[in-house]
């Protein structure tokens, strides 16, 4: 088994959280995982990505230059790591940002997820990177939405455990898009 | 065996520090490390240790030769600018026999460069740095597993051969979060019959580097020169895919790391290429490569600078009639494993067809 993806967004949309969990929920089903932050000058507001590789053996390389999957959250991410995405590879689109229009990729999977209704319906439209999250999970199989729930634990500051419920909803509300389509 | 745990690089290192028993820290702070002097700050007042954010670098490198000189196991952090600062303490250190670990997560130069993962800093590191005729045993760890386990083992070499050990790193290494399973440290003793604690009691001791009388310097110097041979005993590399490898790809650290990946690219290509990675560069492996040299002819040497490792390569296994190949990458980007495997190909193509 083997999985790598790249988290796209601007600052503040919670990109780095995304990958964090992912890597911890696979940790939770004893995989091997790389997370690796976009190393950069960057400042609030600018771009954010990481880079994060599943896999039941030993990880090479944690930096991928073209991707399984590519989760991007607003235009400019797309517009950088959309074409990059790998032939009969993943692209997930925060459609409450990015257009249909802008995307056009031949020979991969397209899944636009309008996360910020999604997360609303759930309580909160920051809860979108997760709900973006749960409908990636479900889409990939990289690992059980049962982990990446139990992910948020470690991921999350003890501070912030009170929003555990919530973020779950909005996992699973992403994951539920996925299979029934609204 | 303990859980595993998540872990950012740069922390991994701070961790192993602590539970070898490092209770003091000087560091003043440069990006891409701060999260070492971060975590120390956090983590050693609890074990009763002391953190100490310096005023400068040359300060932080001169209280570490002074929290040494007296037995205690103490480091400092920095990258590249700021350890080029450090050089004329290490090489104190290295004339007086003062233990040390230094952690160096570079960045770029020349100057101050930017902040981007770089290997320029191979031959100062490997080759004393500072003035005089010296050495330092250089680690160069590839995972964050190995950032942990290193670091510990950094202290006992430092302690054994009572020299500064440095731990050579980038951004890639320090800012990368990976799995990694803590051990329990197993302290090995060792004499501690130079050490400043206080001469009430017992004969006075020195320790120093200036040596004026008539030819003390030179048998000094070749005292030294003695230590730094015996380190070979402490040569550590990693070989991979080299049963039947045409091509031998050298690498350390975080390249060696991407490596693996292009690797293993190769061989399902069907292309014969093994994999070697010096953990040591000081020891460097010579006489590993060249024994492989005696059934591998070809070699390709790949490292984010214009070409540094590259001569230690030659030096193992540029005798003969091998082939020395090399791709650099100066700092500014990290390839990815699909630009190295270009850049194998083309040589692979070349060399064997």
């Amino acid at each position: 088994m083997y999985f790598d993806c790249i988290i796209a967004g601007f600052g503040g949309q919670g990109v780095m959280l995304m990958g964090n969990i992912l890597a911890y929920a696979a940790m939770a089903e004893k995989k091997k995982a790389t997370y690796m932050p976009v190393y950069g000058v960057e400042m609030r507001g600018g771009t954010a990505n990481c880079t994060v590789v599943v896999s039941d053996g030993e990880i090479g390389s944690p930096i991928i230059q073209r991707p399984m999957t590519a989760i991007v959250m607003n235009l400019p991410s797309l517009e950088k790591f959309g074409p990059r995405v790998k032939k009969g590879g993943l692209l997930v689109v925060n459609a409450s940002l990015v257009p249909e229009k802008e995307v056009q990729f031949k020979g991969i999977k397209c899944l636009m997820i309008p996360s910020r209704d999604l997360a609303l319906e759930v309580g909160n439209e920051r809860l979108a990177n997760m709900v973006v999250l749960g409908a990636t999970v479900r889409k990939s199989g990289v690992v059980d939405l049962k982990s990446l729930k139990k992910a948020l634990y470690p991921a999350l500051d003890r501070r912030y455990h009170k929003m555990i419920d919530v973020n779950i909803k909005a996992m699973e509300r992403g994951a539920r898009f996925v299979t029934e389509g609204v | 065996m303990a859980e595993a745990e998540f872990i950012k690089g740069n922390e991994a290192i701070a961790m192993g520090a602590i539970e070898a028993g490092c209770r003091f820290y000087f560091g003043y702070p440069i990006t891409p490390q701060n999260d070492i002097p971060e975590y120390m700050s956090r983590h050693l007042p609890d074990v009763g240790g002391t953190f100490i954010q310096a005023e400068s670098e040359i300060a932080s490198i001169n209280m570490l030769l002074g929290a040494s000189s007296t037995g205690a196991r103490a480091m400092t952090s920095s990258s590249s600018p700021g350890i080029s600062l450090k050089q004329e303490g290490i090489s104190y250190m290295c004339g007086s026999q003062i233990p040390g670990v230094i952690v160096n997560m570079s960045r770029s130069g020349p100057g101050l460069g930017g902040i981007d993962p770089s290997q320029g800093d191979y031959f100062q590191a490997t080759r004393g740095g500072g003035h005089g005729d010296y050495r330092t045993i250089v680690l160069a760890p590839h995972s964050v597993q190995e950032n942990y386990d290193l670091t510990m083992k950094a202290f006992d070499l430092a302690d054994k051969y009572r020299n500064p050990v440095l731990i050579l790193g980038d951004a890639l290494l320090g800012q990368m979060k990976e799995p990694i399973r803590r051990r329990k440290y197993r302290k090995k003793e060792f004499p501690k019959d130079w050490t400043m604690t206080g001469a009430k009691g017992r004969e006075k001791r020195l320790i120093k580097s200036l040596y004026l009388s008539e030819g003390e310097l030179t048998d000094h110097n070749w005292m030294l020169n003695k230590k730094y041979q015996s380190m070979k005993r402490e040569i550590m590399f990693e070989t991979q895919f080299m049963e039947g490898a045409k091509l031998v790809v050298v690498a350390f650290g975080s390249v060696a790391r991407i490596l693996k990946s292009t690797v293993q690219m190769a061989r399902d290509r069907g292309m014969k290429v093994g994999l070697f990675r010096p953990i040591t560069l000081f020891p460097f492996p010579y006489a590993a490569l060249d024994k492989i040299s005696h059934s591998i002819k070809n070699f390709m040497a790949l490292e984010l600078n214009t070409g540094q490792m590259l001569e230690d390569l030659k030096l193992s296994v540029g005798h003969k009639k091998n082939q020395v190949d090399f791709y650099g990458r100066p700092p500014g980007s990290i390839p990815s494993p699909d630009e190295l495997f270009n850049e194998i190909k083309k040589i692979y193509k070349k060399r064997i067809g």
